[in-house]
């Protein structure tokens, strides 16, 4: 088995700017955000609080706030901001012009674990 | 040159010494703070509310980089200081030595652990600081936790009260017969167990711990009896003891605690010590308020001002949401004393004092503390209560014959009475600050008196306070900002919007000097609200500043699903809707069908990606959307009415639908529900809801600013108009001015209340042009609104919200 496995996922223009979609895997979810400034980040789908689904939160700076109870999570680390202790999984991203190639070897390593 | 000034231990003392230092500008000493703490001082009493979720940790930051910046404070938080080398006059670190001219000592206290097997597994915790706090936090996260929490005092019930407001299942071990038995007498003690055995927590009184049980971390609590209580987390909350180490080590004389005298020096004339770690004439402390008496004269002392330390009674509250509890001074029983006992059982009320020689030696006070202040001042000043013995339980509301309102209670304060127990703040530096300085926030008040900014449980007398002494000038929301990322108040931002014509969220962002590059979750729908009302024609909505539900026009459940509720106007439906929900239901295989309190039906647990195809089919019956997860209009309740009811005067149902038909897809600040009833027995309930019909037989009573949710509140009545178009004129008329000058998320009960009912009564009733451009407005901008969004998105509008980017089959990865 190599490192990576990078799997194109989709082009920039398929996601909203500030906003994200969704990349399904079997049972795992990886949530593709999209920064105001044209930076891409994915994470799973799944807020480290109650398992809310980022991906449907609003957008912000390099954040986003979960829809169900407001946690705000970092998408460059994964980390829950403030008082709130918590982490994302986040997937290494990589950009070939417009399209946008994630590395699913941890996703792999997670759908066999589930 | 200036003195090197080294301060042990960034605590709630030392923060306050250090305030007390640089009050009056001059800056004689250069100041370095070591912390054992990864983080700088912060407000620990405050803990409590942040276990329970009720507040977080940067609310209760007390002093920020900010604030040690601008007074030169070199931090080493994450230090522990070591050793004290009191000839060399340096402290050590693991960066290496610091020299210092004086040094405070204020190193607070350690959790006492008691020592029994298993006491070091993981998952066993004090409670003393944030790190106690987020991973008690992180353990009540697994679904079905326990915990045990050994100590049934003021630190450990609260404690188990948040826990299990986290949801925890909790037991609480405590070694005496009944809880707090340190504050509380038998009878109080008996009334808080039930208090939180009704919450769900167990009480396990006169439990010895014998054994802490686990393989490799806690798995439960092992009583000297032989019972077993499972356990993934274990809070010790037994006590504390002062940390002395340090100052043991370098031969400070240290009794209990590090002993120092009146102006807080030690033995040694160069080092002071301040807080939980001193022992001041044979007294530890364990209160801030006395602590804070000892940081000001510390600073003093550090000034070479003259200021004495006298030993000080406290009062305690317990900080558990709900429960009211007040204690104050010494209560034991003695043939000397006397008691006078109040039990109102059904009222959840028991007030106790203990007097000798007509004074006041002691209170208790449970389920109505509202007179613990007054009785703590007589306390302290030692009052002869003899000429008000037979109504002094009561409390001040009664004395002096009539009954008072608690403002007037307040009003009847006298001067020096005390406020804030924490600070040590009299009634008369309040107000005085108020009207000196024209304070007109409570923030503003916290931060020149410090009163209520400690444990907060006197907010509510210091508002009183601010509204006695303003007046209607007094308006606790005065200028609130939007969120943190700007400074200015929702007002402000919609003044600005219309005086500056801004049209975009980044026009706003940039104009108004937004502090952050995009905005927040809490502003950017408010901004969105903002402008979609100014510029109904012009704006183009960014569905990317709203909130999920808004966005894909359905209400997202705690699994991810949504829900769809349909429009079913006035509540009316028909053989063929009921027909095409059942097929819907059937056909997408729904899991719940609800009737909603609002007179219609919900589908729960529909698939995000099913949304659009249950539209359409929805739509084919003539279905649109109910907007039940809007900013908007939701529902207009109606009752039979006229047409069928014996007693209607009206067609309600008529009516309620017109109006439904007429508002419905507009944007509003917060949600509107609307209600007709065709009679004063009002079966539609139109006397909560935000805006309500009473037909009578002269015509249409209209009401409004009503509440049933978190808040319940009768409507106050707008007044009677003769005919059907008259009411849907007021009526519209009156949430477009909502529309136009509400704060985004505030109900039109708040609003209405803030403004004056009799405001809206004259612009939207009395003044017939005024009431017209309203109306007017409202028309306009519904052209653009009255859109259904669920049929625009069944054929394609915004697939992407519904359709994920990519389908990975595993295989196909790898
Ligand atoms: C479905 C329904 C309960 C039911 O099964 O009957 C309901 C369900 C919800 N209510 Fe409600 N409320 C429902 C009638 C009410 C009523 C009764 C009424 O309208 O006559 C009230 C009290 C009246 C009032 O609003 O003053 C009510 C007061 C609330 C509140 C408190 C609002 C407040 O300002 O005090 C919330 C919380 C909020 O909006 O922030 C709320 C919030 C909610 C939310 C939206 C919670 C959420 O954010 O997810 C629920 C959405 C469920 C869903 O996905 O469908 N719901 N809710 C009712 C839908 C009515 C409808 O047809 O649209
Ligand atoms: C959960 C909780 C709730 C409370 N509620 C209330 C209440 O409602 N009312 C009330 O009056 N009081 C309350 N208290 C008590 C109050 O918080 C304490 O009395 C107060 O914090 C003591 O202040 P201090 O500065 O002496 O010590 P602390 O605030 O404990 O500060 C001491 C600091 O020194 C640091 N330190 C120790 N040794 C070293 C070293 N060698 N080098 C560097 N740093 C060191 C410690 O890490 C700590 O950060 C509560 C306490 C807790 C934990
Ligand atoms: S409100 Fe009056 S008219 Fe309407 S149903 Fe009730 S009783 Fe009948
Ligand atoms: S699930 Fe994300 S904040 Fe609660």
């Amino acid at each position: 088995m190599s490192d990576h496995h990078w799997q194109a996922v989709g082009r920039l223009d398929d996601i909203p700017l500030r906003g994200a979609r969704c990349v399904k895997m079997g049972e795992i979810t990886i949530a593709v955000f999209r920064t105001a400034d044209n930076r891409v980040f994915a994470l799973e789908d799944r807020c480290p609080h109650r398992n809310g689904p980022l991906s449907q939160g609003i957008v912000h700076d390099a954040c986003v706030t979960c829809p169900l109870h407001n946690w705000v999570i970092s998408l460059e680390t994964g980390l829950a901001q403030g008082a709130d202790e918590g982490a994302v999984r986040t997937f290494p991203l990589k950009r070939d012009g417009e399209r946008i190639l994630i590395d699913l070897t941890r996703a792999m390593v997670m759908a066999v674990e589930e | 040159m200036r003195k090197k000034l080294v301060v042990v231990g960034a605590g709630m003392a030392s923060g306050r010494m250090l305030e007390h230092l640089f009050e009056d500008g001059t800056d004689a000493f250069d100041v370095t703070l070591f912390g054992a703490e990864p983080r700088g001082n912060y407000n620990r009493i405050m803990l409590s509310p942040v276990l329970a979720g009720e507040k977080c940790y940067e609310d209760i930051i007390t002093h920020d980089a900010e604030w040690y910046a601008a007074h030169d404070v070199a931090c080493r938080f994450g230090e522990t200081v070591t050793r004290i080398d009191r000839k060399a006059k340096v402290v050590f670190s693991r960066a290496g030595e610091t020299p210092y001219d004086k040094l405070v000592l204020a190193t607070g206290s350690a959790p006492f652990i008691i020592p029994v097997a298993g006491r070091d597994l993981p998952g066993v915790r004090a409670f003393r600081d944030l790190d106690d706090v987020e991973a008690m936090i992180a353990a009540a996260e697994k679904p079905g936790a326990r915990a045990v929490v050994i100590g049934g005092g003021l630190l450990g019930l609260e404690a188990a009260a948040a826990l299990r407001s986290r949801g925890m299942e909790v037991v609480v071990l405590h070694l005496m017969g009944h809880l707090m038995e340190r504050q509380l007498d038998p009878a109080a003690g008996y009334l808080l167990q039930k208090e939180l055995e009704g919450r769900g927590i167990k009480v396990h009184c006169k439990a010895q711990t014998k054994a802490i049980l686990g393989d490799g971390r806690a798995e439960a609590v092992l009583l000297e009896d032989g019972t077993v209580y499972p356990a993934d987390l274990v809070v010790m909350a037994v006590g504390i003891r002062p940390e002395t180490r340090i100052a043991v080590d370098a031969g400070l004389y240290v009794e209990r605690g590090i002993v120092v005298d009146d102006q807080m020096v030690t033995s040694d004339p160069d080092i002071l010590a301040i807080g939980e770690c001193v022992e001041h004439e044979r007294i530890c402390y364990g209160l801030v308020a006395p602590l804070y008496d000892m940081a000001k004269v510390a600073a003093a002392t550090l000034r070479e001002k003259a200021a004495t330390f006298r030993p000080v009674e406290t009062a305690t509250q317990l900080k558990v949401t709900g429960v009211n509890l007040y204690s104050a001074g010494d209560f034991a029983d003695g043939d000397d004393r006397e008691e006078i006992v109040l039990r109102d059982a059904a009222a959840g009320i028991y007030k106790r004092l203990v007097l000798k020689d007509n004074r006041i030696l002691g209170a208790v006070l449970y389920g109505d503390t509202a007179d613990g202040a007054w009785f703590f001042d007589l306390l302290k000043k030692g009052a002869d209560i003899s000429d008000q013995r037979d109504t002094l339980i009561f409390g001040q509301a009664y004395q002096g014959g009539g009954r008072l309102d608690s403002t007037a209670a307040v009003a009847a304060l006298p001067d020096e009475a005390e406020i804030c127990g924490c600070n040590g703040v009299c009634k008369g530096k309040i107000t005085g600050a108020i009207t000196e300085k024209g304070l007109t926030t409570l923030e503003a008040v916290r931060a020149h008196t410090k009163a209520s900014a400690s444990c907060g449980t006197c907010t509510g007398l210091v508002e009183q306070l601010m509204k006695l002494t303003l007046g209607d000038a007094y308006n606790p929301a005065a200028i609130t900002p939007v969120c943190g990322c700007t400074d200015l108040g929702h007002d402000e931002v919609r003044r600005l919007i219309r005086a500056k014509r801004l049209k975009t969220i980044p026009a706003v962002m940039q104009e108004l000097e937004w502090k952050t590059s995009c905005g927040c979750a809490k502003c950017r729908p408010a901004l969105n609200y903002y402008l979609v009302c100014e510029w109904p024609d012009e704006y183009a909505d960014d569905y990317q500043s709203r909130f999920v539900n808004e966005r894909v026009h359905a209400n997202i459940q705690k699994d991810g699903t949504y829900s769809v509720v349909p429009r079913m106007w006035g509540g009316v439906t028909s053989a063929k809707e009921l027909r095409a929900i059942a097929d819907v239901v059937e056909k997408f295989d729904i899991p719940m069908v609800k009737v909603t309190g609002g007179q219609r039906i919900d589908m729960l647990g529909v698939k995000k990606e099913d949304l659009p195809a249950v539209w359409a089919e929805l739509g084919k019956a003539g279905f649109v959307s109910g907007h039940a997860y809007a900013k908007g209009l939701r529902t207009v309740k109606t009752c039979v009415g006229s047409e069928w009811c014996r007693f209607g005067t009206q067609d309600s149902t008529g009516l309620g639908i017109r109006i439904e038909k007429f508002m419905w897809g507009s944007w509003t600040p917060a949600k509107v529900k609307m209600a007709v009833s065709g009679c004063p027995r009002n079966c539609a309930e139109a006397t909560c809801k935000d805006v309500g019909v009473i037909c009578v037989d002269s015509g249409y009573e209209i009401h409004f600013a009503g509440a049933a949710g978190l808040d319940i509140k009768g409507t106050e009545k707008l007044g009677l108009v003769r005919t059907e178009d008259e009411a849907l004129e007021v009526i519209v008329a009156l949430v477009q001015m909502y529309r136009e000058q509400a704060r985004y998320l505030e109900r039109i009960y708040k609003w209405a209340k803030r403004i004056g009912y009799d405001e809206i009564r004259r612009q939207v009733l009395e003044d017939k042009a005024r009431r017209k451009e309203y109306y007017d407005r409202f028309v306009f901008s519904q052209k653009f609104a009255q859109v259904d969004p669920w049929s625009e998105r069944a054929t394609g509008k915004d697939r992407h919200e519904f359709e994920p980017m990519a389908e990975l089959s595993l295989e196909a990865a790898e």
